[in-house]
């Protein structure tokens, strides 16, 4: 199937480029320090000497390692971004896109294989550098987070929604132009969250509102909040759900996205994909 | 309804490789091709002529789909134009061309095998075989960014031979190449041309046209202004003759033949039936003129578009 054919060209293509290996160096080097900086958490001690409470170190290593994630969660972004920005319009620019639209090949078929790709490349990413850094970070600490999968899981899906708006663009834009505005409705996107965090503690219907539409609208900050859900320790949630030190704090939640939000999410990934078919189909090149 | 009233109803599947009927392509306001209607048979080079910007690409991307007209119809190979399984009887080598800098050439080529359906026991042979047909058997593991311009179009030309296709459409196939690799290229058409495979010759070069063309069409502004065979297209061409001791019935015998010039002591008779010389010639010497040389004359496809695409904008600038 063409699709296959295209998915698999551009996974090499990534790797051609060196794009993995760059990442993969980057990866072990974070992870490398994260570690070293894990290990001395786990060695601290109170200012008098004392040994720090074996819960206090947990939370500390817990709020550490969503911190770290939260930065693999933002590279993951910038990356996927990055890659599907230019990645059908470079190829309508470069003239590349001429001799392969000529073959028996559907345009859906197009956009399947290049969204097929890169979505391996983000669940490769996040597979690899979740497992790793928990990994060591259970090495360094004996500290493992309740919901390693759903991390990952979360995360992916995070990757998929914001990869899948910068393909779409790059149907019609510049990658230039996809990846600034994608980037752009990420970090609004994010913000919305945070406000609609803060609305929800203060009772705030409109603000609580229009943090809800900015995550039905583009879903990245709500999955990444699932993700901040899986890592941390149940106790934490159950003590600081029931404070107001939680508003609008984006490194805490108290409940993972439900059910329907979920199956939305995924609906907007497949409306995306299907408004990408229906573009590079109306296309001319 | 009567029969009058019905919209003509569409040609029948045909052995034609391109038909077009009135095709038309408008971006916005302005006409990129208007009203193309022209018949390419199988098995023929058909060059298809004019100046730049004159809607030679845009027929191109029309026929293969690339592009969706705003007129006409056209069918490629019997198919209505960008059919998807026609496509994988048609070769393709753009006028822009550019594949995957970091594959190799053999890649490449494997990468169209797969894309054009072909059977995957066949890829190594097809591969092979287009690699040495355009000269790139040695450079097959090269990464094409390393290639020059000449050879990237010469490994687009082998991406276009791919699969046997009945049907090969070339947009400035040797903009890039040496004389070399001109003469090369024009001995792959003619190898295409002997197994029956049409070549839809997208050029301005009408040196390389004329060598090759069994028809072509010559466009301007989205026009047809001349279509046919290039004998047809050229004309039945003159004769030349070098003359001394013209008299008024000699010179009445030349003008009678056909339209009359001199130039630098050689008289020139346009149109002239080249099966009417030899009584022209006898005519001449009977009425004492003394005939020194004798020479066919045929106007150049080089003289025939300038003078077609100069009337052209002579009719719209009037």
């Amino acid at each position: 199937m063409a699709a296959l054919t295209i998915a698999r060209l551009t996974i090499r293509e990534a790797a051609r480029r060196k794009l993995l290996l760059a990442l993969a160096i980057l990866t072990v080097i974070v992870i490398g320090l994260t570690g070293w900086g894990f290990q001395h958490l786990s060695t601290l001690t109170n200012p008098d000497g004392s040994q720090i409470p074996a819960d206090e170190l947990r939370l500390a290593v817990s709020q550490v390692l969503v911190f770290v994630e939260f930065m693999f969660s933002a590279v993951l972004a910038l990356s996927a971004v990055v890659v599907a920005s230019p990645a059908i319009s470079s190829e309508f620019e470069s003239g590349v896109a001429l001799s392969m639209l000529a073959r028996p090949v559907s345009r859906y078929q197009v956009v399947l294989g290049k969204w097929l790709g890169l979505a391996a490349l983000i669940a490769i990413y996040v597979a690899a550098t979740t497992t790793i850094e928990l990994l060591v970070v259970d090495a360094t600490t004996g500290y493992v987070p309740p919901g390693p999968v759903g991390l990952a899981l979360y995360l992916i899906g995070e990757g998929f929604v914001i990869m899948s708006l910068a393909l779409l663009l790059s149907t019609r834009l510049s990658g230039m132009t996809a990846g600034v505005i994608s980037l752009v409705l990420f970090f609004v996107a994010w913000i919305g969250g945070i406000a609609g965090a803060i609305g929800e503690v203060f009772s705030s219907a409109a603000i609580t509102n229009a943090g809800t539409i900015s995550q039905l609208l583009l879903p990245t900050d709500a999955l990444w909040r699932g993700s901040v859900y899986e890592l941390e320790p149940i106790l934490y949630r159950d003590v600081l759900g029931a404070t107001t030190e939680r508003a609008g704090n984006p490194f805490f939640v108290q409940s993972p996205p439900s059910v329907a939000y979920l199956v939305w999410a995924g609906c907007w990934v497949v409306l995306v994909v299907g408004i990408t078919v229906w573009s590079l189909h109306r296309r001319e090149v | 309804m009567t029969a009058a009233d019905a919209a003509p109803p569409p040609p029948p599947p045909d052995e034609a490789a391109v038909r077009t009927l009135e095709l038309t392509k408008h971006y916005g306001s302005s006409v990129a091709l208007s009203g193309l209607t022209m018949v390419v048979p199988r098995g023929e080079v058909f060059g298809f002529l004019g100046p730049n910007g004159s809607g030679k690409t845009t027929a191109v991307k029309l026929l293969l789909g690339l592009s969706r007209p705003t007129g006409g119809e056209a069918w490629v190979l019997g198919h209505p134009a960008g059919d998807r399984k026609t496509r994988s009887r048609v070769g393709y080598l753009p006028e822009l061309f550019r594949y995957q800098g970091w594959l190799s050439a053999a890649e490449v080529l494997g990468l169209h095998c797969r894309l054009a359906g072909i059977a995957r026991a066949e890829w190594p042979a097809q591969i092979a075989g287009a690699l040495s047909t355009v000269g790139l058997t040695g450079h097959a593991d090269a990464k094409v960014e390393t290639f020059s311009k000449g050879m990237q179009q010469r490994l687009g030309l082998g991406v276009a031979l791919l699969g046997n296709p009945d049907l090969v459409i070339l947009d400035e196939p040797t903009s890039a190449l040496d004389p070399v690799g001109r003469a090369d290229t024009r001995t792959i058409i003619r190898g295409l041309r002997d197994r029956g495979c049409a070549v839809f010759l997208n050029s301005h070069l009408l040196g390389e046209v004329e060598q090759i063309c069994d028809r072509a069409a010559v466009v301007a502004d989205g026009h047809v202004l001349a279509i046919g065979r290039l004998d047809e297209l050229l004309g039945s061409g003159g004769v030349r003759m070098r003359l001394t001791g013209l008299t008024d019935v000699g010179r009445a015998s030349l003008a009678r033949r056909g339209t009359l010039a001199e130039h630098e002591g050689w008289f020139v008779v346009n149109g002239v039936d080249a099966d009417a010389v030899p009584d022209l010639v006898a005519e001449l010497v009977a009425s004492g003129a003394r005939v020194y040389a004798v020479e066919p004359v045929r106007q150049t496809l080089e003289e025939r578009f300038l003078s077609l695409v100069e009337a052209e904008q002579a009719r719209w600038q009037r």
